[in-house]
């Protein structure tokens, strides 16, 4: 059986994933045929059909599919980068470092130029920084190093985001950055995709073009040096990858926490864990998983919405403490 | 012409002038006492240190090969080599292909029969022993077949078993028209197998010949600072402090 998820896995994933997708653009309260609704969609027929499969539950699929995707991903290159698996955009200072950034701009409406990409930039500038200040301040890839910078620099970036909102001009601020940042794909529409499609792709394809040093640095940076590979230029495109993914994603549904650290972690014993061969897969997996959270969150009673970053949150937080269970025992 | 020329090569505070040459088909033992600048003239000449002085290659300036390139040449197996995650003892061989950018079954099949580690091909390295450990990062470097393979310590921590495994598949690989330098404490071992030794002694090389015309004990009490006992005309050589 393992043996079979390993020789077919991303065949699978991908088999998955549709059918996922399906299941999201299928489910809701309203019954409603998805082909027929898409087709009517496509057609600009304004039926009821037409509105809610694609109005509604398209944009809110598939941008579930492309955060899981992204935070999938990039969760896979920052364990492999920094050669630890407690890794995670969350942990490493980038969810906070795009959150500031992404509330900087709502609230002083800097960039104000970009329109509506602003929150994207400069979500994607604040990861960048975060996770660039986070990699000066551990100046190695050593695990516990890596999680008390990446701690230290999500508390600055948290202070300042707390000033942000201190003084931000309108007194509701708070509230809603507090719900934003619990992530959530609801309400988004169409137009975000235009930020966060292509961001998928660049992001991607930087953090792909880095497998090979991903793949040596299994055995260290001298060895990956010695084979003839750029390790600070590589880390360099691995990480503003990373905070392409990560800015965008933050900007556009929040901090969804927790993907990047569990994706990697439940593929890995299917690609020999292999660090190259974990990128695709998590993207495929982090799609899966946030598509089906939000399934769920939509499948709860009415009344108080649960949070779709919440309830990865509430799923994956319990796996991070296991995790550090599991490393003490290591060590005790 | 020799496979590499060292001149003059410096590394700020660790490494002074030292200038050395190598010929294909052969395996010089790099000894002396911690501290004296064995890994950093093995990672100079890698290229993993920043140095000055000239290092060719068959008479090329290793400035002016590209670093893929002169990876192919030039294998490096540092010291205290580790894998962040568990992989098969074949993935961590195949990792030595990088430099050529391929997978080729044949060159990793050759490393894995040359560092005898056929057996446990498939097993996940963190099941390994030490000493298995240790062949599996030669076979790493073997597998991207340089012409030149500098080991940093490969038998430190290993059992006289192991210790004498790895030191034979290192002889081995220098008769295949291979220069090896190898950074090795075991001096019995050193005189054991090497061609040639280059002492040492707070970054300068302070002796480069035959073991019997290094292995001295005014040489080496003044790189270790502690009397020796030395009899190379036994079978096989032994050095011990007194």
């Amino acid at each position: 059986m393992a043996r079979l998820i390993t020789n077919y896995l991303t065949p699978l994933l991908i088999f998955f994933l549709l059918l996922i997708a399906w299941l999201s653009l299928a489910y809701g309260s309203t019954s409603v045929g998805v082909f027929d609704g898409l087709i009517a969609w496509f057609n600009n027929e304004q039926t009821e059909a037409a509105l809610i499969i694609g109005e509604i539950r398209l944009p809110r699929t598939l941008l579930a599919l492309i955060v899981g995707a992204a935070l999938g991903i990039s969760g896979a290159a920052l364990q492999g980068l920094l050669r630890n698996p407690l890794a995670e955009p969350g942990l490493v200072g980038a969810s906070q470092g795009a959150a500031l950034g992404a509330a900087t701009v709502f609230y002083y409406g800097v960039f104000a130029g970009l329109g509506t990409l602003a929150t994207a930039v400069a979500g994607l500038l604040g990861a960048g920084a975060a996770l660039l200040f986070m990699l000066l301040l551990a100046g190695s890839g050593r695990p516990a190093l890596v999680i008390m910078a990446g701690l230290a620099i999500s508390t600055v970036a948290g202070a300042a985001l707390a000033v942000v909102l201190n003084f931000a001009p309108n007194p509701y601020a708070m509230q809603e950055l507090v719900f934003w940042l619990m992530g959530s794909v609801s309400n988004r529409g169409l137009d975000s995709l235009i930020i966060l499609f292509p961001a998928l792709i660049i992001g991607g394809a930087l953090i792909l073009s880095q497998r090979h040093l991903l793949a040596a640095l299994s055995l260290g940076e001298q060895v990956a040096e010695s084979m003839g590979l750029s390790v600070k230029k590589g880390s360099r495109i691995t990480v503003l990858g990373a905070a392409c993914l990560v800015g965008s994603s933050v900007s556009v549904a929040g901090a969804i926490g927790f993907v990047g650290l569990l994706v990697p972690h439940m593929l890995r014993p299917f690609v020999g864990h292999r660090p190259d061969k974990l990128l695709i897969p998590a993207a495929l997996l982090g799609a899966i998983l946030v598509c089906l959270a939000d399934i769920a969150v939509r499948g709860m009673p009415l009344g108080r919405e649960l949070k779709l970053g919440v309830l990865t949150s509430l799923i994956g937080a319990p796996f991070f403490v296991w995790l550090v269970w599991k490393e003490r025992k290591r060590w005790l | 012409m020799a496979l590499i020329t060292v001149n003059n090569l410096t590394v700020e505070q660790r490494l002074k002038a030292v200038s050395l040459k190598l010929h294909r088909g052969e395996l010089v033992g790099l000894i002396g006492a911690n501290g004296a600048g064995k890994s950093t003239l093995l990672h100079a000449v890698a290229g993993l240190q920043k140095s000055s002085g000239s290092i060719k290659i068959d008479g090329n300036p290793i400035n002016s090969i590209p670093p893929h390139e002169r990876a192919r040449i030039v294998g490096i197996q540092p010291q205290a080599v580790s894998s962040a995650w568990a992989l098969t003892v074949a993935d961590i061989v195949a990792l030595g292909r990088m430099p050529w950018g391929d997978e080729d079954e044949a060159a990793i099949e050759r490393a894995i029969e040359r560092a005898g580690i056929s057996e446990f091909r498939d097993r996940i390295i963190d099941q390994l022993s030490g000493g298995e450990r240790a062949r599996v990062w030669l076979a790493r470097v073997l597998a991207g077949e340089p012409q030149l393979l500098l080991s940093d310590e490969p038998i430190a921590s290993l059992d006289i078993h192991y210790q004498l495994a790895v030191m034979e598949v290192l002889k081995n690989y220098s008769r295949e028209d291979n220069g090896v330098i190898v950074a090795i404490h075991d001096l019995s071992l050193a005189a054991r197998f090497c061609d040639r030794l280059c002492l040492l002694d707070k970054g300068e090389l302070i002796a480069l010949g035959t073991p019997a015309e290094v292995l001295t004990e005014t040489l080496l009490s003044r790189a270790y600072g502690v009397p020796v006992d030395i009899d190379l005309e036994r079978e096989p050589p032994v050095v011990l402090p007194k």
